[in-house]
């Protein structure tokens, strides 16, 4: 069985910049790393093989600098690492992306399970996955919180919903995105570590995985940034600090608190 | 693909237990005002079980069309189905906007549907526009850039479609005797593609504590550092009648579960009252914290965003404040 | 940032591989742990799952292979954030290099595979309520039956009492032997007529569990037997040569996580209106931990770096001085550490206070201050009568 997981690089979360001129993040200079969210789907592939024979293959779009975070999918237990990288791919949106990752796996291997995180901490919150579901023409279960069973041809999962869970039974080949609650990531392994150092990250590009150029990167993207703007603050308030000993804080505010009729 | 075809705006009507669901009368607003700028109708689509009879509140909120899909398969949200029968209606009637709530149900199947149609999406989308002339939707939504807020367009495909966040907007208000076309819609519910099956659903008691609707909501963040901590987060919330809620970094650390957070990634509440605890007040956070009467931020950082939006600002360990606050209050309810 | 020591990309992975665990592992916990004396089980998994517990068990015995070196790497900078929860890694240790130095080829694949994967820890037995610093006086007996021997007695202050799986016992197998009639033993959990007494309740290291290990007609196969008869304090021996740089560690990372916590506070702490870290009385509190700080570890990096050549047979007195160093230092700079930190230093809302509280573990156990000491200088007037006869 083929389990092929998307990752992808990130800003690190604590220093995003975006470039006021294209409105993409700005990459240069800023320190990457993989996307907190897909360290979840990685683990629940990993999980998925110590219980059926499978390999788990990572796969992401991105600059060269990108393998670092493939490599780091290995050191966590993945098998190998394939990356899509080329110009004609930059500035993509959803369904470029999508486009692009489904083109990349589909030359990559005949996959049963995709697993992506439920979302990138830099970006479009939780909408690749469902469109890479499209292209691949495969079923699609987003928002995973559990997988209760899996066998050669069927699986059986939890996807959350606002006010509790839907159990889902789904035909292989499936693209599932799951969410954080799904399990607990392990911290790469000593020997997850030599694997990765060893390991040969395969690039491939637009030509490896024939794709359509009018598809891919800003050309394939149906949105535009139009423009940007500083959010401030919709409605500035009057702010009064309470000062004094904890003792005496805690009276004003539960007297101001009382005055407004809420205690 | 020739724009001119494509006319009207579009909500998807959610419903859950064949009831409509509030994000639906809020994109119902937000699409009214749309369609009046665009000078054009605003139509609904709606999928479920036994669910014809509350199409008429679709019109009173403000709907000209109501476009109704009553099926027992319908019942609960299934990807392949609910995908081919929007894309099938999407592509026959051609609205110029989409509009569909940023719920678990329109993530799901709305990506799907854009590539499907090979147009273009904008997910958890807070604020719309619309451009007379070239038709183009604003789709605002926060970005990375802690104050910045990004503006996407679609200029070459439609339909133009934005998933909208919860809670943004009011839901519209009802219309007595107001009028509108109620189209019943029928597929080939016998033949339908349906890879991933729907089994059953279980409704959660960790989610069940929903902060969406909560008045009063007190919020820890990444100086509370313990579980321990939102144990007497929750006491306090209890005193006081408030849910507890909780910024990104504490749920990463799996202090407290997901389904508490509150945010750019997580829920969108509307509290009166809002008590920040330990919480700096980054954008990816207070995006999700809708526009409260009054702001209690208790922090050590004097300087943090939080602090600065605060009604009340406290500048103390809130282990300290909060059994002192909550010995007050106890004080208070013993004297009053 | 430490000085370089030219360390190796795999030593740099260990260290690496440690201060993620520390960081999104154990620091969310050590206060919770600390104060309701958790033995840190849900650790342990992570360990061992990284591979870290058999840093320095050879890759024979399918461990990472990268000896002495490689365990104090790993406790240091685990103990960076908290000096309790590494023990049961660092104990285990301590616990195992007595097989590692003394066992058969059958003892090491029974007993060091399980041990490097983490799915057992281990514990050495040799301190008795009336045998501290003198080992020579201890009551534990093991007497020979047959095939067998059978234990009996009570250790005191085992560090994994009564959690581990696998425990390294001495005995007098010959009570009038003295020094020369002590045997050391490998005895499992579960073994009849073992069992544990009290957990102790300690100042500090207070997410390690410590026990009395009690013996009553224990019998043990001679299979078990640990070296030859009668040579058990010389295993004893040879294991505090290697297992005083894991203390030594142990002190090390709690020195430089307090040293990291002071300087934090002082840049952050304002009092007559500027950065607390702009007042001389502050900078050379900090300039002094900070040197002592690098010197202790310069030293034991380069007594590690010693032992792990192989080139000298004993390293008792470097080894002695390394523990001796770091563990004075480490108190020391968790004392000023406090100091910068004043009264929030005194509370539990900062970390200080108790890693002054772990420290002192560390100028005590393995031998005090006082023990190093005489074996420095033992080994001292032992070289000098050497090469001046």
């Amino acid at each position: 069985m083929n389990i092929v997981v998307c990752i992808k690089q990130v800003p690190k979360s604590d220093n995003i910049q975006l470039d006021e001129q294209t409105g993409k993040i700005k990459r240069d200079g800023v320190e990457a790393v993989l996307n907190h969210c897909d360290e979840y789907a990685i683990e629940e592939a990993v999980r998925l093989k110590e219980k059926l024979p499978a390999k788990v293959i990572a796969v992401t779009m991105g600059p060269p600098s990108a393998q670092s975070i493939l490599r780091e999918a290995i050191s966590r237990g993945a098998d190998e690492g394939f990356l899509l990288s080329d110009k004609a791919f930059g500035g993509a949106d959803v369904l470029a992306t999508a486009y692009t990752l489904s083109q990349g796996i589909k030359t990559i291997c005949s996959a049963n399970i995709i697993i992506c995180g439920k979302e990138s901490s830099d970006g479009e919150t939780s909408q690749v996955a469902p469109a890479l579901a499209h292209f691949l023409n495969v079923a699609c279960v987003p928002f995973v919180n559990k997988i209760d069973s899996i066998d050669s041809s069927a699986i059986k999962l939890e996807r959350v919903f606002e006010n509790g869970y839907a159990v889902i039974e789904s035909t292989l080949p499936v693209l599932i995105s799951v969410t954080k609650d799904i399990n607990i990531p392990r911290i790469a392994s000593l020997k997850g570590k030599m694997n990765a150092k060893k390991a040969e990250i395969k690039t491939l590009d637009i030509s490896a995985i024939n794709a359509d150029e009018n598809r891919t990167g800003l050309t394939g993207s149906p949105t535009r940034v139009a423009n940007m703007f500083s959010a401030g603050n919709a409605h500035p308030v009057s702010c009064e600090k309470l000062t004094g000993d904890a003792k005496s804080m805690a009276k004003s505010l539960v007297e101001k608190l009382s005055a407004a009729g809420i205690i | 693909m020739d724009k001119k075809l494509y006319k009207g705006v579009l909500i998807f009507a959610e419903q859950k237990n064949s009831n409509i669901e509030k994000i639906s009368y809020e994109l119902l607003n937000i699409g009214r005002q749309l369609a009046d700028k665009l000078s054009a109708d605003l139509s609904a689509v709606v999928l479920g079980k036994n669910i014809k009879n509350k199409s008429q509140e679709l019109i009173s909120r403000g709907c000209d069309k109501v476009y109704v899909y009553d099926n027992a398969v319908l019942e609960n949200f299934q990807q392949d189905i609910y995908t081919n029968i929007l894309s099938e209606l999407v592509e026959k009637q051609k609205p110029e906007i989409f509009l569909i709530g940023a719920t678990y149900t329109g993530c799901s199947f709305a990506p799907q549907l854009a590539a499907k149609l090979n147009t273009g999406l904008t997910a958890h989308v807070s604020s719309l526009e619309v451009d007379e002339t070239t038709k183009n939707l604003k789709q605002i939504r926060p970005a990375f850039g802690k104050t910045l807020m990004v503006n996407i367009i679609t200029p070459q495909h439609r339909p133009q479609i934005s998933t909208v966040k919860s809670n943004i907007f009011k839901p519209a208000v009802i219309v007595e005797n107001r009028k509108g076309e109620i189209i019943e819609c029928t597929a080939n519910y016998e033949n339908i593609l349906n890879r991933a099956k729907f089994v059953k659903f279980v409704k959660s008691e960790i989610i069940e504590t929903d902060i969406s609707d909560a008045e009063i909501v007190v919020a820890g963040g990444r100086g509370v550092g313990t579980a321990k901590g939102f144990e007497l987060l929750k006491e306090f919330a209890a005193l006081i009648g408030a849910k507890v809620g909780a910024s990104r970094p504490p749920v990463d650390c799996g202090l407290i579960p997901h389904s508490y957070q509150i945010g750019q990634t997580g829920k969108s509440i509307s509290p009166k009252i809002y008590i920040a605890c330990a919480i700096s007040g980054q954008i990816h956070h207070t995006i999700g914290i809708g526009n409260p009467d009054i702001i209690v931020a208790i922090n050590k950082d004097p300087d943090c965003p939080m602090m600065q939006r605060a009604t009340y600002a406290l500048q103390v360990d809130m282990y300290e404040i909060i059994p002192a606050i909550m010995m007050e209050i106890n004080k208070k309810n013993v004297l009053g | 940032m430490s000085m370089d020591y030219m360390l190796s990309e795999e030593e740099l992975m260990m260290v690496e591989t440690a201060r993620t665990i520390a960081a999104e592992k154990i620091k969310p916990i050590r206060r919770q742990y600390d104060e309701e004396e958790i033995f840190p089980w849900n650790i342990v998994k992570e360990f061992a799952q990284a591979d870290l517990c058999g840093v320095y068990i050879p890759e024979s015995y399918g461990g990472f292979g990268k000896g002495i070196m490689g365990l104090v790497l790993v406790v240091e900078e685990l103990c960076k954030v908290d000096g309790g929860i590494a023990l049961a890694l660092a104990s285990t240790a301590l616990g195992a290099l007595p097989i590692l130095i003394a066992g058969t080829e059958e003892q090491k694949k029974k007993y060091l595979p399980n041990i490097a994967s983490g799915k057992h820890l281990a514990a050495f037995g040799l301190t008795e309520a009336s045998a501290g610093s003198d080992a020579t006086a201890i009551m534990t007996t093991a007497i020979k039956d047959g095939d067998y021997y059978i234990l009996n007695g009570t250790k005191h202050f085992i560090t994994n009492g009564g959690e581990a799986q696998v425990y390294t016992v001495f005995a007098k197998t010959n009570p009038d032997k003295g020094a020369r009639g002590i045997s050391g033993f490998i005895i499992e959990k579960g073994t009849p007529g073992f069992e544990f007494g009290k957990k102790e309740s300690k100042m500090g290291i207070r997410a390690s569990a410590t026990r009395e290990l009690i013996f009553n007609n224990c019998k043990i196969h001679k299979d078990q037997l640990l070296g030859k008869e009668g040579h058990g304090l010389l295993v004893v021996q040879a294991t505090l040569d290697k297992s005083r740089p894991g203390v030594a560690a142990q002190a090390l990372g709690i020195a430089a996580g307090a040293l990291e916590e002071a300087v934090i506070y002082a840049r952050k702490r304002v009092q007559f209106n500027q950065p607390i870290s702009s007042f001389q009385g502050i900078q050379h509190i900090l300039a002094d931990m900070a040197t002592e700080v690098e010197a202790a570890r310069a030293l034991l990096y380069s007594c590690t770096r010693m032992i792990d050549s192989g080139k000298s047979k004993r390293t008792s007195k470097e080894s002695a001085m390394s523990k001796y160093y770091c563990s004075e230092v480490a108190m020391r700079v968790t004392t000023n550490a406090v100091q910068v930190l004043g009264g929030y230093g005194y509370c539990k809302d900062y970390p200080v206070e108790k890693m002054m509280r772990d420290a002192k573990i560390t100028t005590l156990y393995e031998g005090t201050s006082q023990i190093q000491k005489n074996e420095i200088a033992l080994n001292l007037i032992k070289e000098s009568a050497a090469r001046n006869k």
